[in-house]
């Protein structure tokens, strides 16, 4: 998978998703039994408002000092004898790890849920090169049995699949015969899964932050399948976007609770662990362990109008309460990335030739900016976008007229009081028992699902109205 | 107190009863109304599609209007949200700036100013009938005003307020995204008309004409019998109510 799940238009892959009753339905209750976990999980906290305020300071310092906390981070690291590689593109980025694998001589791979590799393309170099690769992080697992469907949530990534559909795929794929209970199913996915780790020759993960100080990695995981990725095999490859990093354990302490809170609205998920290198006389875990910092265009990112956006740790919650993601789903979107951060991010990564219609996905209702943990301005980041995308002129030359013309009219105080004194009759032609019935296209994508009276006779204006009053008040 | 009326251009064009219902309530309360004629709409259209230029001719001429306004008080949280937006869009520009801090600091939706002006809650209105309350996102999210609606609706008398599900999900209006993106829209706005449906009120009320243009055009071709009012509407609601004794209080 690269950061494009589909290469269709915005337009095919949004009547897709709008027509996929069961899809619509599992997002629309994951999203309303998420809104109020997250919000117990938040009040519980207590002083949310306080705590996101630092969660987005410490964003942005990290952000501001990245060059010294990532020169920390490398310095640490290869002191406790492991390795980091600053990858500048998606290709750097896989081929290292490949060149990892491959002088290792390995073939049995174990990777948990990273976003990142998905957008580095790793599965397809890894399974080119002819490595065995398995998914363990349960969702995954699962979308790689449904031949790589891709992942529709950041989070949550079978989020789109029901427990039938889960069955259907492990008995078509995995010969199993047992019902659909969750917990007959994940019981069998982990039967499975235990053999492949410990099979495994190199294990690969994300990493939810690297903290400089120590030269280590926090991962924050539910199932378990992390750490057996990390410590099972004998070497470790953890991957990490350029951004993705602390100071100290105490700003990962206030980031994992924005995390855990926000994402699955829980105090802490099952297991929050920091690993690395290992150290001298352990005698248990990976022999080796590779850091790789994936750059790929956040450089172009950092310090730019759209600097915020690297602010973000993943946590999915925008996506959770995001109107247009409930009916169109994960998918619609065309990346890896969905959701407001994604409709933000993904023209970042991919450029606005495949993209330019997701920022304008969004009615910017600000819901995506007032979940975010860190304080991210998505609905804002939107509008500069569309402001790039007008600039360079890409929204079509009848939006460009149809805006152009509308703007003019709505700053001149001359023309609008034209407009009110014609505008009933010239909705005439377009009207039929007072109501709009045909008109030009900005008008139709109005008219086609919704009512629209004409607009007042002049007369009958509210400014009409309080001239009159005026005329009658001075008599 | 000296108020200057902003109308919305929605209201110019489409809802004459709401700009004439707020004047009402306002002057019942003992406002002094003021209406800048120069005054055309806050820009938000062409500022939120991305066509940055051209919107702030319209915010510019919209500073020009109210410069010498005491107070400037719209029916529309939306409307007022943009005006509020002025003085980061404006920053950095010497002749602008501080002419988009006084407008912001000037200027409030309709119930704010009632109740955090004014200091009232109760403006004496009657309505009977089972209601329930659209909040929309720009008033509550952008200018963080989610109480005074309420405040002045608890008061109204023979009013009935069911709570509506998923109050926080927006209606699918969105300014340009309604005619932009129409296929999602109309999904947006087909469950929010569910759930108004489900609260079986007769009476949807909303401090935002866009938010009620969509979900009332929406119910409206779906035959759905539910009057729609703004809340300026319902605010100035006078129905006497008979008591026992025959006597209109």
């Amino acid at each position: 998978m690269s950061l494009q799940t589909d290469s269709r238009n915005f337009s095919e892959r949004t009547t897709d998703g709008l027509g996929d009753s069961f899809m619509r339905s599992a997002v629309g209750s994951a999203q309303d039994s998420l809104k109020t976990r997250r919000l117990s999980a938040a009040t519980a906290l207590g002083d949310w408002e306080q705590w996101r305020n630092v969660g987005q300071l410490i964003r942005q310092h990290t952000l501001e000092n990245l060059d010294y906390y990532l020169e920390q981070l490398a310095g640490n690291i290869e002191r406790q004898g492991g390795h980091i590689y600053f990858a500048a593109t998606k290709e750097e980025a896989s081929s290292y790890i490949r060149d990892v694998i491959m002088r290792k001589q390995a073939t049995k791979i174990v990777k948990s849920k990273s976003m990142v590799t998905e957008e580095i393309e790793l599965n397809r170099v890894l399974l080119e090169a002819g490595c065995e690769l398995t998914e363990t992080d349960l969702g995954e697992y699962i979308l790689q049995m449904d031949d790589w469907d891709p992942p529709s949530h950041i989070v949550a990534p079978a989020l789109h699949k029901d427990r039938r559909q889960i069955k259907r795929v492990f008995t078509e794929k995995l010969g199993y015969t047992g019902d659909e209970t969750p917990e007959k199913l994940a019981g069998f996915a982990r039967t499975v899964l235990r053999q492949k780790f410990l099979e495994a020759e190199v294990g690969i993960t994300g990493c939810n932050f690297a903290i400089a100080n120590l030269g280590a990695i926090n991962l924050v995981t539910n199932e378990g399948n992390g750490d057996l990725t990390a410590a099972i095999p004998k070497t470790h490859i953890a991957v990490m976007g350029m951004e993705r990093i602390v100071p100290t354990l105490e700003e990962m302490e206030v980031l994992d609770n924005l995390l855990c809170r926000s994402a699955v609205g829980q105090k802490l998920t099952s297991y929050i662990t920091v690993m690395g290198p290992s150290s001298a006389g352990e005698t248990d875990g990976p022999e080796e362990f590779h850091l790789v910092v994936v750059d790929n265009g956040r450089s172009d990112i950092l310090g730019s109008e759209f600097n915020e956006a690297l602010q973000c740790i993943r946590c999915g919650a925008c996506l959770n309460v995001c109107p247009i993601y409930r009916h169109i789903g994960g998918h619609a979107y065309g990346s890896i990335y969905p959701g407001p951060i994604g409709a933000v991010i993904t023209p970042l990564l991919g450029g606005y030739d495949d993209y330019k219609e997701l920022p304008f996905a969004s009615s910017l209702c600000g819901a995506c900016t007032d979940v975010c943990p860190v304080r991210i301005p998505l609905h804002e980041q939107l509008i500069v976008h569309r402001q790039k995308i007008v600039e360079q002129k890409r929204t079509g030359t009848a939006d460009r007229i149809q805006m152009k013309a509308a703007s003019k009219l709505l700053s001149s105080p001359a023309l609008f009081g034209k407009t009110l004194r014609f505008a009933h009759s010239a909705s005439r032609m377009m009207s039929k028992q007072g109501r709009i019935v045909r008109g030009p296209a900005l008008l139709q994508g109005w008219i086609r699902s919704r009512d629209l009276k004409q607009p007042v006779r002049q007369k009958d204006s509210f400014r009409a109205w309080l001239e009159q009053r005026k005329g009658g008040s001075e008599q | 107190m000296r108020v200057s009326i902003f109308s919305t251009c929605l209201v110019d064009l489409m809802s004459p009863n709401v700009g004439i219902a707020m004047v009402e309530v306002l002057e019942r309360l003992g406002c002094e109304i003021d209406y800048p004629a120069s005054q055309v709409c806050c820009g938000q259209p062409a500022y939120n599609s991305g066509y940055l230029q051209d919107s702030k001719l319209a915010m510019q001429n919209m500073m020009l209007a109210f410069e010498a306004s005491d107070y400037v008080v719209g029916p529309s949280g939306s409307c007022i949200a943009m005006f509020h937006e002025y003085p980061k869009i404006f920053k950095g520009e010497p002749d602008w700036e501080l002419k988009a801090i006084a407008l912001k600091e000037k200027s409030y939706e309709l119930t704010q100013f009632i109740v955090k002006v004014l200091g009232v809650t109760d403006v004496g209105a009657t309505l009977e009938g089972t209601a329930t309350y659209h909040r929309s996102c720009h008033m509550t999210r952008l200018l963080g005003e989610k109480e005074t609606p309420f405040q002045l609706l608890e008061h109204v008398q023979g009013l009935k307020l069911e709570p509506l599900k998923n109050s926080d999900n927006c209606c699918g209006f969105g300014g340009t995204f309604a005619v932009k993106m129409p296929e999602i829209s109309e999904q947006m706005v087909d469950e929010k008309c569910g759930c108004v449906m489900e609260t079986g009120a007769d009476i949807l009320i909303s401090a935002d004409m866009g938010c009620l243009l969509n979900i009332g055009g929406r119910l409206s071709r779906k035959g759905e019998p539910v009057r729609i009012m703004h809340i300026a509407e319902v605010l100035n609601q006078r129905q006497p109510v008979v008591s026992k004794g025959g006597s209109r209080t």
